[in-house]
């Protein structure tokens, strides 16, 4: 076999092999931990954008607390169950040199935004209270037909009852879900750190048969009578709690609280409907551009048009598995700028077919006429692509996330298709067309383009 | 073919096509998405059967939340777009859209804020600017080696008078689709302008680079003819090159997801343009440019 066949059969074998990765990934039969990755206009979702109020951090801590910011809504955000949530911080700096964060959360497949950002946003405030020794119990007098009570002539105040002792969710290590042995309701197990153990022994130790009330955002949501000193570091919330909200309970204030304020910017919210449309869309757009592109091409440009179709088509094959690899986020946008690429992927090789034409005009014989095609056209398609690039890297840069996924499959898209036109194309060419200056009338028609014979 | 010597038609039809624009842009403006202004857009769809336009302006009369826009999408669907709701707004909204046992599913909801909405604007005027800057570069750059009789400046001047002309149509368009279907201007939009930017100056410098290359290879002594000779050479490539483009963009846009319509219809218009303009007008343009030196 001649040294001219190496080249373009090995690469037909490479885009039968990503050809093969593409479809087995797609249909889970094998490389099934490369699936395209769908972002939310596709898959459905919910994308919040906050802005983290950094007036009150340090100079030179921004960082660390939009770190930490994205760490503790990491922690509230798994609460959700959600599969690959995207958490992102960043940070910009005003014209009027305004300190400011951006806090980024994408929840695929979560489309209940109310309760979405009732989680995210709230801070669970526990505090643990005592009884108030000022209060006194005949002052309060209660109005029977409302069923209103009042102390000292004003409506009475759970903070008439009870004062605070200073511990607080501070003080807390961790909490843990349990449930009773006999009944199984479900209780809340705080485990303190040691300074909250030290401070949750003393409160039970002087509070000895009067009521210690556990405070949650406010509100106190169970009062037990201590019985003796505790001294374990750990306390008991028996509140009435159904699974869930012992559950959610536990999540919140393991999540603890957050290190900077924030609050909400932007919310989008896609129904999974709507997305799957949107992919089906896509996805019939772009095999309709390819196939009129492709009939398009073979028609002008006859047997190079064919070879430049083969070459497409390892390009889309290779596209999709460089989507998959690394992996891009696939958005409207991006599919957009994907099925775009596909009308200029072959431009290169328009390039080097109507310089093609010239050479052959010259009385060269054919190998050395593509050969001199490839190499004079080389100028325009490099000038040409990197203009595009540049295109692409800008619209990253200026870039929402929305674009930046059109930015990356073009950019990719435009580099990608550069060199498959050249090389693939250039091999196959070689390899399949013979190199005498053929008179036959079937090869001068097949070389030809156009409308002409 | 001759193309210097008709330029005076194909100036007019692209002054015309300009001007016409212009006329547009200034007389009615941009219809600004929430992308760009800040609000909140819902869009929700009935089980069975939409109730009457009215109905439904009347209930949202109650909340009196000042600009609402109301309409219709598919056959159960509408889209509403307000100013910016809160939470609580956005759930009285939307259950009191359930007139009766009807189910009512969200299918989409984007509410932005103003601070976000101005920071895209701005980040879309920089990313425009940027682009027009480094492309003036690059072409500066690219053809610094080119033959004295035209500086290379004078072909980053003419590509970028030309690049103007390719989105000025294309805006245009848009702005007179706002004024009579309510299109707006999003995001994706901005990202259409700078991908015309991108395409039409490869087509600007195809024909660009294959009058250097005739320049260095003195095909002729005269510089029109020398152009002339480049645009014929290089006019089934734009054409092609264009035409393929424009499959895959006409499929997009027939075929394609709803949120990608408009921005390839900004596309194809910007496509067709920017390639009129390398063939038509970028080089007579380089022509106008060198006279006025040699004059």
């Amino acid at each position: 076999m001649s040294k001219r066949y190496l080249l373009p059969i090995a690469l037909i074998l490479l885009g039968v092999f990503f050809g093969y990765f593409d479809y087995a990934s797609e249909a889970g039969t094998r490389f099934a931990k490369f699936p395209f990755s769908l972002g939310l206009d596709l898959s459905g979702g919910t994308h919040l954008v906050y802005d983290a109020d950094l007036s009150g951090v340090v100079d030179g801590e921004e960082k660390d607390s939009l770190y930490a910011l994205r760490d503790v809504i990491e922690r509230r955000v798994n609460i959700f169950g959600v599969s690959e949530p995207l958490v992102q911080v960043e940070q910009n700096i005003s014209e009027n040199g305004t300190k400011g964060g951006r806090l980024i959360i994408e929840l695929p497949g979560v489309t209940n935004v109310e309760d979405t950002v009732a989680l995210i946003g709230a801070t669970p405030v526990l505090e643990f209270k005592i009884e108030n020794k000022n209060f006194n119990s005949e002052e309060v007098t209660h109005n029977e037909e409302t069923g209103e009570s009042f102390y000292q002539g004003r409506p009475l105040l759970a903070d008439d009852v009870y004062v605070s002792t200073g511990l607080t969710g501070r003080h807390l290590k961790s909490a843990r879900l349990d449930f009773n042995n006999i009944s199984s309701d479900p209780f809340v197990t705080l485990i303190f750190n040691s300074e909250g153990s030290d401070i949750f022994a003393e409160l039970t130790r002087d509070n000895i048969g009067k009521i210690i009330a556990i405070y949650l955002d406010g509100a106190p949501i169970t009062t037990p009578v201590v019985q003796n000193e505790i001294t374990g570091g750990e306390a008991q919330i028996t509140g009435k709690f159904t699974n869930e909200e012992a559950k959610l309970l536990v999540g919140r204030l393991n999540a603890g609280a957050l290190p900077v304020p924030i609050s909400l910017l932007s919310t989008q919210t896609i129904g999974s409907t709507l997305g799957q449309d949107a992919t089906r869309d896509g996805v019939k757009a772009g095999l309709y551009g390819l196939i009129l592109v492709a009939l398009f091409f073979m028609a002008w440009y006859r047997l190079p048009g064919l070879f430049a179709v083969i070459s497409l088509g390892f390009y889309l094959v290779f596209l999709l598995a460089l989507f998959k690899l690394i992996p891009v986020t696939l958005t409207s946008a991006g599919i957009a700028g994907f099925i775009l690429s596909i009308g200029l992927a072959v431009d290169a090789n328009v390039l080097i077919f109507e310089r093609l034409k010239e050479e052959q005009k010259m009385e060269k014989n054919t190998h050395d006429a593509i050969n001199e095609a490839f190499i004079r056209a080389w100028a325009s398609i490099r000038d040409a692509n990197i203009s595009s690039i540049l295109t692409a890297i800008i619209l990253f840069w200026f870039g929402t996330s929305l674009i930046k996924g059109f930015a990356l499959t073009f950019g990719l898209g435009v580099l990608v298709s550069m060199f498959t036109a050249i090389i693939f194309t250039k091999s196959l060419m070689l390899a399949f067309i013979p190199n005498n200056k053929s008179t036959s009338s079937a090869i001068k028609f097949l070389l030809g383009s156009g409308l002409k014979k | 073919m001759n193309i210097i010597d008709n330029k005076k038609i194909y100036f007019t039809i692209s002054g015309v096509l300009v001007v016409v624009s212009l006329f547009s842009i200034f007389m009615w403006g941009i219809q600004l998405g929430i992308d760009f202004k800040g609000g909140t857009l819902i869009e929700v769809e009935y089980g069975a059967t939409r109730p009457d336009i009215r109905t439904i302006e009347a209930l949202i009369a109650e909340f009196s939340l000042g600009d609402v826009r109301i309409q219709e999408a598919g056959e159960k669907g509408i889209i509403i777009r307000t100013r910016t709701l809160d939470n609580i707004e956005h759930i009285s909204l939307l259950s009191s859209l359930k007139t009766g046992d009807e189910t009512l599913f969200e299918k989409r909801f984007t509410s932005v804020g103003p601070i976000l909405g101005e920071e895209l604007k701005n980040k879309a005027i920089t990313a425009l600017i940027i682009t027009t800057i480094v492309i003036v570069l690059f072409i500066a750059y690219a053809f610094r080696h080119i033959s004295d009789s035209v500086k290379s400046w004078k072909y980053g001047i003419a590509a970028i008078l030309a690049l103007l002309h390719d989105v000025i149509i294309p805006t245009g368009m848009l702005s007179a689709l706002g004024k009579f279907y309510g299109v707006e201007a999003d995001a994706l939009f901005i990202t259409a302008l700078l991908a015309i930017l991108g395409l039409s100056i490869n087509d600007t410098i195809v024909v660009f680079d294959r009058i250097r290359e005739n320049l260095k290879n003195k095909i002729s002594k005269n510089f029109i003819d020398t152009v002339n000779i480049s645009l014929n050479q290089t006019i089934t490539r734009s054409v092609n090159t264009s035409v393929t483009t424009l499959l895959a963009l006409v499929s997009l846009f027939f075929f394609g997801p709803e949120s990608t319509r408009i921005f390839s219809l900004v596309l194809i218009v910007g496509l067709v343009v920017g390639t009129y303009s390398s063939i038509f007008i970028a080089s007579l343009l380089l022509i106008i440019l060198q006279n006025k030196k040699n004059r």
